[in-house]
């Protein structure tokens, strides 16, 4: 299993935020909702790497600088 | 012909117990003659251990209750003698359906795998599964069984004496007592013998209504288990419709909580419903309908001295899943040959505290599951609706999302990888289904089935490989099965068991448990094994 990549990884970092950005056009705040889960469940089968996935959740967690300290 | 539920199955009639002059003892006693309890009576009488069963009631249980029974029950009940009936009235099914929302988003077959004798699962009404077991302990007391079924009798107190358990017992013409050595209490989720002993039942309880209906129809409905998220007959909720014996159909319909229950079940609320679920031509008539809440809970220990809990007396779980009685039967299985050696004085009372550990696992695993499965159908909070909805909208398209949607998981034991009974897992190459702590998987055998041969006692199966007939250890023996890769026509055998060992030596329970395998037989490992497996060193 893999260890959480959390190092730049995304070859086209603005191309690709303008693009998440773009898939909520137009959609109310109950279709973006939706529309990120859904994305998270096909992220997450894409990945499929349970601990890659913990570690995702763990970090996701975290706000701001707080690095190691527990989830609230 | 009276319907079986309004039957009086084993009415109360007097026993000489209660003329005695000084109470009557007895090997067990078993408090409770639904599933679990008449279960328990079956396999105790088989092995030869005398038991009493009290029950306050006459009959089969009344409304719905459960349906759907698994394989592992019913290969079970094949060794207590009664899974054939079981088989032959229950109903078929493979195929499911998901709909949410006004669509069916996919469909699935249970798929199971061949060369076993029992199904996935079968359908059938509790009243039935229960009539069912009653016909198997009267034909087992026809031929001399030491087992009796007492109705009309209720058990009002359950203390400790220093020789065993005494117990008074409430009856229509006045109250008596009776000892015995072990009690087993299978009086259900309510379980009055738990109370009296000042036991906790903890858990958690889902904040839901669900409205149970059987009804009768003649509606051309497939012999499917169709399940609905969202329907437009039920807004923000869930149904469910499967098929049972005689025409009869459960309909489970979620209601959610501040609801008013009394007018929940009253059929002019009822009908409409059930109408626009099922369509406007459609004739039916109603069974039953009843409004349940579920809970998840278990006690902490299911042993304590002489008083052992088994089904839901012990643990209880949302149906969603069906590991209600299913589990029960598990429970059965495990602990009656452990009872009938301690009983016997062949086994240490120790023993059965392997019952409770193993168990407690069995439990756990239940809990978990039927909490998920409650937790994925009934969401409690926006964003666990948000996720529940994205994976139902995601399954019609992405095949990938349709294993995370669950409506309930198929009951598949559990596996004791930590029992302290298992020996040594010393077949290399063998598949990992077969290891110690794994139920033995099915094979076909000639014109029969492998799990006919095994069970009740010890077996020691060897395939390819040489042993002794017979091996004791101490008071406790265990019987050779020999068969060969040759006869194994299907494969499945060497599959299942073998893998890539060329041959192989299994200890397997009386509970068809693997406790150890080796890749040939030598005499003290197998011994050792044997002690091990039954509470020994
Ligand atoms: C809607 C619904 C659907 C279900 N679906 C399924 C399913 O599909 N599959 C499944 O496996 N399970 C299912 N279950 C669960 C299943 O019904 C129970 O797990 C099962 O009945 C438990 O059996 P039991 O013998 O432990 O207890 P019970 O069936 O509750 O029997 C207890 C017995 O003890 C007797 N008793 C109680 N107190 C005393 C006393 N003081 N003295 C003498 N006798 C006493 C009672 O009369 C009763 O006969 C479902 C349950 C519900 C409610």
């Amino acid at each position: 299993m893999a260890e959480l990549i959390t190092t730049p990884n995304l070859p086209d970092p603005d191309g690709f935020y303008e693009e998440l950005l773009a898939a909520h056009d137009g959609l109310s705040k109950a279709e973006s909702d939706a529309l990120n889960a859904r994305l998270i469940l096909l992220l997450a089968n894409h990945i499929g790497d349970r601990r890659a996935l913990s570690q995702a959740l763990t970090a996701a967690r975290r706000v701001g600088s707080e690095a190691g300290s527990k989830a609230p | 012909m009276g319907r079986i539920f309004e039957t009086a199955l084993y009415p109360y009639s007097r026993s000489p117990d209660q003329d005695a002059a000084t109470p009557a003892r007895h090997r067990v006693v078993i408090v409770g003659a639904g599933p679990v309890g008449l279960a328990a009576a079956i396999d105790l009488a088989t092995q030869g251990i005398e038991v009493v069963v009290l029950d306050e009631n006459d009959r089969v249980s009344w409304g719905s209750r459960a349906i759907c029974f698994a394989k592992r029950p019913l290969e079970i009940l094949d060794r207590l003698g009664a899974g054939q009936r079981m088989v032959d009235k229950g109903v078929l099914w493979n195929l499911g359906k998901v709909f949410f929302g006004d669509r069916q988003v996919y469909d699935f077959n249970l798929l199971p795998e061949a060369g076993h004798r029992r199904p996935a699962f079968i359908n059938l009404q509790q009243y039935h599964f229960e009539n069912l077991l009653c016909e198997r302990l009267f034909e087992l007391q026809a031929k001399g069984a030491p087992v009796e079924l007492r109705g009309g009798n209720r058990v009002a107190s359950v203390t400790e004496q220093e020789f065993g358990m005494e117990l008074e017992v409430e009856t229509p013409q006045g109250s008596y007592r009776l000892q015995a050595d072990w009690v087993i209490a299978c009086d259900g989720a309510g379980s009055p013998v738990r109370k009296m002993m000042g036991l906790d039942f903890v858990g958690r309880v889902f904040e839901d209504n669900f409205l149970i209906a059987d009804v009768v129809m003649d509606g051309d409905f497939p012999t499917e288990r169709w399940f609905w998220f969202d329907p437009p007959f039920n807004r923000g909720q869930s149904a469910l419709l499967h098929k049972q014996p005689d025409g009869v159909w459960r309909i489970d319909l979620q209601l959610g909580w501040n609801i008013d229950r009394e007018a929940a079940v009253k059929p002019e609320n009822v009908i409409p419903r059930l109408r626009e679920m099922l369509g406007d031509e459609v004739k039916f008539e109603l069974e039953w309908v009843s409004v349940y809440t579920f809970q998840c809970r278990r006690m902490e220990k299911f042993r304590h001295g002489r008083v052992i809990f088994a089904g839901d007396s012990a643990h209880q779980v949302s149906p969603f899943g069906a590991r209600g009685a299913n589990s029960g039967l598990q429970d059965v299985d495990n602990l009656c040959w452990k009872l009938a050696l301690v009983a016997e004085g062949k086994a240490p009372e120790s023993l059965l505290d392997s019952y409770d550990a193993e168990r407690v696992q069995g439990a756990e695993e239940n809990i978990l599951n039927s909490t998920r499965s409650t937790d994925f159908i009934t969401p409690k909070t926006e964003v666990s609706r948000l996720f529940r909805d994205a994976v139902l909208d995601l399954s019609e398209a992405h095949e990938f999302a349709r294993p995370l949607v669950n409506s309930g998981r198929l009951s598949v034991p559990c596996i004791h990888d930590a029992s302290a009974l298992n020996g040594p897992d010393a077949l290399p190459g063998a598949p990992a289904r077969t290891r110690p702590g794994a139920p033995c998987a099915d094979a076909p055998l000639g014109a029969g089935f492998l799990l006919d041969r095994l069970g009740n006692d010890f077996v020691l199966l060897t395939i390819d490989a040489e042993a002794p007939e017979r091996i004791e250890a101490g008071p406790i023996a265990a019987r050779r099965l020999a068969l060969r890769t040759a006869d194994d026509a299907t494969g499945a055998l060497a599959a299942r068991y073998l893998g890539g060992a060329g041959q192989g030596v299994y200890l397997i329970r009386p509970d068809q448990i693997v406790a150890a395998r080796w890749a040939g037989f030598e005499q003290t490992a197998v011994q050792a094994a044997l002690r091990r497996a039954t509470g020994g060193e």
